[in-house]
């Protein structure tokens, strides 16, 4: 059978290219891309039309950053939730965090992700390892067997790596597996148990602020311990104006950093705690309006390479209660591209480099494939209707989890096909359509 | 008369946040009225007979709590009162669930204490009843507020164009953030004062001027409010002793002496003497402190009875 995806206009973020092409796949490869007209199959051809006039067709999107909470707390989110909620929003793959329980520091953990990923059957999942065995900061994990087993970066994301001599060892010992490094910058000192940005919002309500500085100083840390091992780093979810800097400084210098961050920080500012809305509760915390201007700078200046969710599911059990006592983090796969899109429109990026941000970019950090939309590479692929409008409900959502802070937000833009390895796998409010 | 033309519409009191500068003087000319009320030989009035309020404090309190329900008392409202250590909190029951809870009893007012911020919000989303913010965290404390305001301006005869300075922790705070709010509404002039470790983040965006130094902050002001240390913030990270704590930021007779002649000293209580606040300035001629908890039971009977009778002044017995 051969795929027509007709009439789309291709988004190549490699090239930085928009342009009208089809897209011909067969055997879950793509087999050719061709100007509109070109392409003229013979007729007895076992041929699926996609009509994709009017919409954009793009590298499938891919998030390096998510937690599916399974094994532990399938509560939350399982991996075929959380998969659904990736294929809902436009990703094809994803990479997840291992701050499980069990924590995801062994081939046994991280072959039953893979496994249930398996189960799932609808986008790639790639799991992330621990650093430290436990996430205890204390002993590196076995980074070559767990790579073997499939894990395609460490990181003990949830929390930091508060030994220094730790981490720079864990990436000199990575550099060997060629091994990704993703650090969760928090001086947890500095935090002091803070639950939103430590400012003017915090100060009037009341609530212990996490200061801009926490997140900082680890940045600057781990800046300096790429620069000292000569090993990359990659940032996840930078927030602050200073990050921003640092990054900026670190990369005119050479010194080999990556950094991510989240729709959330160029979308929402501190003010949407105002009514204690445990939704905007997450870690790093919703910043200030200067900050969130300095990361759409960093995003349009190439200093932050990926937008990454930081997807991370609860139940109303964590989040149906007092502010202060409410578990940190929001779901972001279904809301993501929408929220991108807008940067777009309002002039940050253009549509390539967004979409870069969202595949290439953060499948070049993991060594994965996607992120290329070219002849002979897997049909994975997203196709998005850019002025399809709609109101983001609370029962919209394929995640397990509801706890997003962008419900009863009008979004422009969706993806209405995502296809996997040439498989459709969500098609306009349908999940794995052809099976 | 002013109570005619307009409408008291707040189902809540969760914060001075809400209130509007004719609220406030609404609260406060309401309370002037029940005031009389507690120094009659029978002190009490049938106003709010039927009514019922429960007040559940997750946190210690003796003027507070008592002083509520005192007021609710005087108006004849039948009250009941929980505190955490008879509270499901214990069991493990959530905010919500106790919530829901209480509303299937039908009370017509909750008064929380809780040691979260925004718990009341919290809560008033979930129940019918009236919910009054006894103090959440290190938010609000609307109703030490109004009785501040209401001492003020029974003292002073105006609020508008006054000097405050308010001195201690502010950033740990509830009394500071509602005085905060309500004086600055009122006219007030405000500094704040105190340890640059006890000064909150961004503390001007709140409307006030920052002079660390209480000698220089007392200068030339109308109110003195001196905030209680918390002994149990005593860790060593904010302030190394409460005895450093009295010699550099405590209220002593000397100190007092750079403030107007006429000034009056507050305090929301408990007090620490010897530590922000001596025992001569807190028993001296200045002193209002025993006066904010007389009026604190008339402030709060204006707060039931707005909040639950409406804004009509009839039934005063």
């Amino acid at each position: 059978m051969i795929t027509w995806v007709k009439g789309g206009e291709v988004v190549d973020p490699r090239r930085g290219t928009k342009r009208a092409l089809d897209v011909v796949i067969r055997k879950g490869k793509i087999e050719g891309m061709l100007p509109p007209g070109d392409f003229s199959p013979s007729s007895d051809t076992d041929l699926h039309i996609i009509d994709a006039s009017g919409m954009m067709v793009t590298p499938g999107l891919i998030d390096m950053h998510v937690h599916f909470r399974e094994p532990g707390e399938e509560y939350k989110e399982t991996i075929a939730s959380g998969s659904q909620a990736a294929a809902a929003g436009g990703f094809t793959a994803v990479a997840c965090m291992p701050n499980t329980n069990p924590i995801n520091d062994s081939r046994s953990v991280t072959e039953f992700v893979l496994e249930r990923a398996r189960k799932a059957n609808l986008v790639r999942v790639y799991p992330v390892a621990a650093i430290s065995k436990g996430l205890k900061g204390e002993s590196l994990t076995e980074f070559g067997d767990l790579k073997n087993a499939g894990a395609v970066a460490v990181s003990d994301d949830g929390r930091p790596v508060t030994n220094t001599e730790l981490m720079r060892r864990a990436i000199e010992y990575a550099w060997f597996f060629h091994l990704p490094v993703i650090s969760h910058c928090e001086d947890l000192d500095l935090s002091n148990k803070g639950v939103m940005h430590e400012g003017s919002i915090s100060t009037r309500l009341g609530l212990r602020g996490i200061p801009a500085a926490s997140e900082e100083i680890m940045v600057v840390r781990e800046i300096l311990l790429a620069k000292l091992t000569g090993y990359p780093v990659h940032i996840s979810h930078v927030s602050t104006e200073g990050s921003v800097k640092f990054i900026k400084q670190a990369k005119e210098e050479g010194i080999p950093v990556t950094a991510e961050t989240a729709p959330h920080y160029f979308s929402l500012d501190h003010t949407a705690v105002i009514d204690f809305d445990s939704n905007a509760k997450m870690y790093p915390p919703l910043r200030e309006p200067k900050d969130v201007e300095a990361i759409k700078r960093g995003l349009s200046e190439g200093v932050i390479d990926v937008i990454a969710t930081d997807h991370a599911p609860h139940s109303p059990l964590e989040k149906d209660v007092e502010f202060d006592k409410a578990a940190f983090g929001i779901i972001g796969l279904e809301t993501a591209l929408p929220l991108t899109l807008a940067l777009v429109r309002e002039g940050v990026m253009d549509l390539p480099m967004a979409i870069a941000k969202l595949s290439y970019n953060p499948a070049s950090i993991l060594n994965i494939k996607g992120g290329i939309i070219e002849e002979g590479k897997e049909a994975d692929l997203t196709i998005i209707d850019a002025n399809r409008e709609y109101v983001i409900k609370r029962d919209s959502f394929r995640s397990k989890g509801h706890n997003s802070p962008f419900i009863g937000f009008r979004m422009k833009g969706k993806a209405v096909i995502t296809m996997v390895g040439g498989r459709v796998v969500w098609k306009s409010g349908e999940l794995n359509p052809s099976s | 008369m002013r109570a005619r033309m307009y409408r008291f519409s707040h189902k809540d009191l969760l914060g001075m946040e809400q209130l509007s500068v004719s609220d406030i003087n609404m609260i406060l000319d309401t309370a002037d009225t029940f005031m009389e009320i507690s120094s009659r030989d029978i002190k009490k009035v049938p106003t709010l007979r039927g009514k019922s309020m429960i007040s559940f404090f997750y946190e210690p309190s003796t003027r507070t709590k008592a002083s509520f329900e005192m007021a609710a008392k005087r108006l004849s409202a039948d009250t009941i009162s929980l505190s955490a250590a008879d509270s499901s909190m214990v069991k493990g029951e959530t905010l919500i669930d106790t919530a829901r809870n209480l509303q299937a009893m039908n009370p017509d007012i909750i008064v929380l204490r809780h040691p979260s911020s925004g718990a009341p919000h919290l809560l008033a989303r979930y129940v019918d009843a009236g919910v009054i913010n006894a103090g959440d965290g290190t938010h609000e404390h609307p109703s030490q507020a109004l009785l501040d305001l209401f001492t003020i301006r029974k003292k002073k005869g105006r609020i508008k164009g006054l000097r405050v300075v308010i001195i201690g922790d502010i950033a740990h705070s509830r009394v500071a953030r509602s005085n905060i709010i309500g004086l600055r509404k009122m006219g007030a002039e405000l500094t704040i004062s105190g340890p640059p470790t006890m000064i909150p983040a961004d503390a001007e965006s709140l409307g006030v001027k920052v002079v660390l130094d209480p000698a220089k902050a007392l200068k030339g002001k109308d109110v003195i409010m001196i905030l209680r240390i918390q002994l149990e913030r005593q860790s060593g990270i904010l302030f190394p002793s409460l005895r450093e704590y009295s010699l550099v930021f405590g209220l002593n007779a000397e100190l007092t002496k750079g403030a107007k002649k006429d000034v009056i000293i507050m305090h929301p209580g408990p007090i620490n003497r010897g530590v922000e606040i001596t025992g001569d300035v807190a028993d001296g001629p200045s002193s209002v402190i025993l006066d904010q908890v007389r009026n604190g039971v008339a402030v709060r009977m204006a707060l039931l009875y707005l909040l639950i009778g409406g804004g009509r002044f009839d039934n005063l017995g």
